[in-house]
């Protein structure tokens, strides 16, 4: 099967620190994809240069089999690559619900095939999403007074309401009880439902290896690893990362 | 309720409004109410760029006087219509939003308010060279002997005329805050970043905002010379153009349209009645009285503070 995501040799710098370091990688379609690495290794950097809120110092970015390393965020999720914030971004003004109208009304209907719902439809759709990710009796609520959790779910819902191909979640459990993360953990399973291939960037090992059908390791901006979950965790040259010599 | 209700409503209490105010004697109150009007358009264009999309822009004055000198300009080139010379003027000032959002709307928060300041200062140095236009000496416009329509005195049929701008600049207003472009402007002042990578092409929407804005405020200016006769530039590029256009949306409510209308009326009828009873100098110091007080008690505005007591009153307890 042909790639959804192929990376080839991406690299970024800031000045004269390399964060990115012809990092290459692919997604399939549907494919859940585990991505780890200790602090500072370049996974909040690879995200945006995939997501498009910086431009990469090397190499390329193909989604769908289009290049779309020049092109904006807005242009990128129009075509299919959604991502959450690690520290959550709600459209703090409004409701829940006309959060997710935001990328509804923006981010579909770009693709062939698929048309922009109307302002009513929009909102149709908003909710079942909600329904879905079980934040449909906050709807009408101001999305500032959220609990931390439901932030979470927000951000995913929102990123799920651009009806993406591939979803990148940035931490998405960061900071959460464990069952708080169990939820998400059921959240981002789900989205094979949807056809939608995630990226899942965490520090949380159980939810990771629960999650993935294969890890990536990035490691001070390279990749040392990449495949079968429990053979990439025995990797010498991985558990030297994270635990030393 | 829909555009066109809302469009018709308005224009309707407009129309009731400008022949109602017919019957009043005193022709300065039409003064008085002119420049109520002028700051509900210039708020109103204000908050479409600082209410809406949440960038703050201290250059109203420019825009307001591209808008006076293009009419004095074109005026005296080629003896436009009122008519003409509003719809020129708004266009220009809309390409000079255009021109200033490419250039600075790359620049987020302070970095790009203190652009705009510097765009002010800039034009303020070209007009005050600018000999044709009357450079710094000021430049006179004789109001046309016949007053169009059969008002009995000019200041009344401009007043009308400002009537209909300002009923025009809030029909917009309000078309942009319900529509997909002001869900997408309201996405760019919670967060841009999200904005972006919810599919809202942020930079275009930015210059949609300020074309809008710039040549709103360039609209309110349109007007001004025939009503002042004489113009120079320390008097167009005056520093209670921007103060005002801020605060009024400030104290108003900078989050739906009826917010900078509420400011300017409040603000601006304080003003006029302070002008004329107490002393002008007084008028910035009420301004900024009010500001201090409302920004530290209703950081919302009035519109911000009725809505929390209607959300308070039907939250079943």
């Amino acid at each position: 099967m042909s790639a959804l995501l192929q990376v080839d040799n991406l690299t970024k710098r800031f000045g004269g620190f390399v964060a990115l370091d012809q990092v290459s990688l692919q997604v399939a379609p549907g494919e859940r994809l585990g991505l780890i690495g200790p602090n500072g290794s370049g996974k909040s950097t690879l995200v945006n240069c995939i997501s498009g809120l910086l431009r990469t110092d090397g190499g390329a970015v193909r989604f769908n089999s289009v290049d779309v390393s020049r092109q904006a965020a807005h242009q990128r999720i129009r075509a299919g690559i959604a991502r959450s914030f690690q520290i959550p971004k709600p459209f703090s003004s409004m409701t829940v619900l006309d959060n997710l109208c935001v990328p509804l009304l923006y981010a579909t209907g770009h693709r062939p095939g698929m048309t922009r719902p109307g302002e009513a439809e929009a909102r149709e759709e908003a909710f079942e999403i909600l329904r879905s990710v079980g934040l449909e009796a906050r709807s009408g609520e101001m999305s500032a007074g959220l609990t931390q959790v439901d932030m979470r779910k927000l951000e995913l819902a929102r990123a799920i309401a651009a009806r993406p191909m591939l979803l990148i979640a940035d931490e998405a459990m960061a900071g959460l009880s464990t069952s708080e993360v169990d939820e998400i953990l059921q959240l981002l399973l789900s989205m094979k439902g949807r056809g939608i291939a995630v990226i899942m960037i965490e520090h949380i090992m159980r939810a990771v290896m629960q999650f993935s059908e294969r890890v990536a390791v990035l490691v001070a901006g390279r990749k040392v690893a990449d495949g079968d979950p429990h053979e990439v965790i025995a990797n010498p040259d991985v558990q030297r990362a994270y635990l030393g010599e | 309720m829909s555009n066109t209700r809302f469009a018709i409503i308005a224009l309707l209490v407009g129309a009731v409004l400008a022949v109602a105010c017919q019957f009043i004697q005193n022709d300065y109150f039409f003064n008085a109410a002119y420049t109520v009007l002028l700051y509900a358009i210039l708020s109103t264009a204000w908050n479409i760029l600082g209410g809406y999309t949440g960038y703050v822009n201290f250059g109203t004055a420019a825009f307001f006087a591209i808008g006076v000198y293009s009419s004095i300009v074109l005026y005296k080139a080629f003896h436009l219509p009122l008519g003409l010379l509003i719809m020129a003027g708004t266009v220009i000032a809309g390409v000079a939003g255009i021109g200033l959002g490419y250039l600075t709307l790359r620049l987020r928060g302070h970095f790009f308010a203190i652009a705009t300041l510097a765009l002010a200062v800039m034009l303020f140095t070209f007009v005050t060279n600018w000999d044709y236009a009357g450079g710094a000496r000021g430049a006179y416009v004789l109001v046309p002997r016949e007053v169009p329509f059969g008002f009995p005195r000019y200041i009344r049929y401009l007043f009308t005329v400002m009537v209909g701008l300002t009923v025009l600049a809030i029909i917009v207003a309000r078309m942009i805050e319900r529509s997909r472009l002001g869900q997408g402007l309201a996405a760019i002042r919670d967060d841009e970043l999200a904005a972006e990578c919810a599919g809202v092409p942020t930079l275009r929407l930015k210059l949609i905002a300020t074309a809008l804005s710039g040549g709103m405020m360039g609209l309110a200016g349109t007007t001004f010379p025939f009503f002042i006769s004489f113009v120079e530039p320390v008097g167009a590029f005056d520093l209670r153009y921007a103060v005002n256009a801020i605060a009024m949306p400030v104290i108003g409510g900078m989050t739906t349209w009826l917010g900078p209308l509420l400011g300017a009326v409040l603000l601006g009828t304080v003003q006029q009645l302070v002008q004329v009873t107490i002393s002008s100098a007084w008028n910035l110091l009420i301004v900024g009285v009010l500001l201090v007080g409302f920004v530290t008690l209703a950081p919302e505005g009035i519109m911000g503070w009725v809505l929390a007591w209607r959300a308070r009153r039907s939250k079943p307890t």
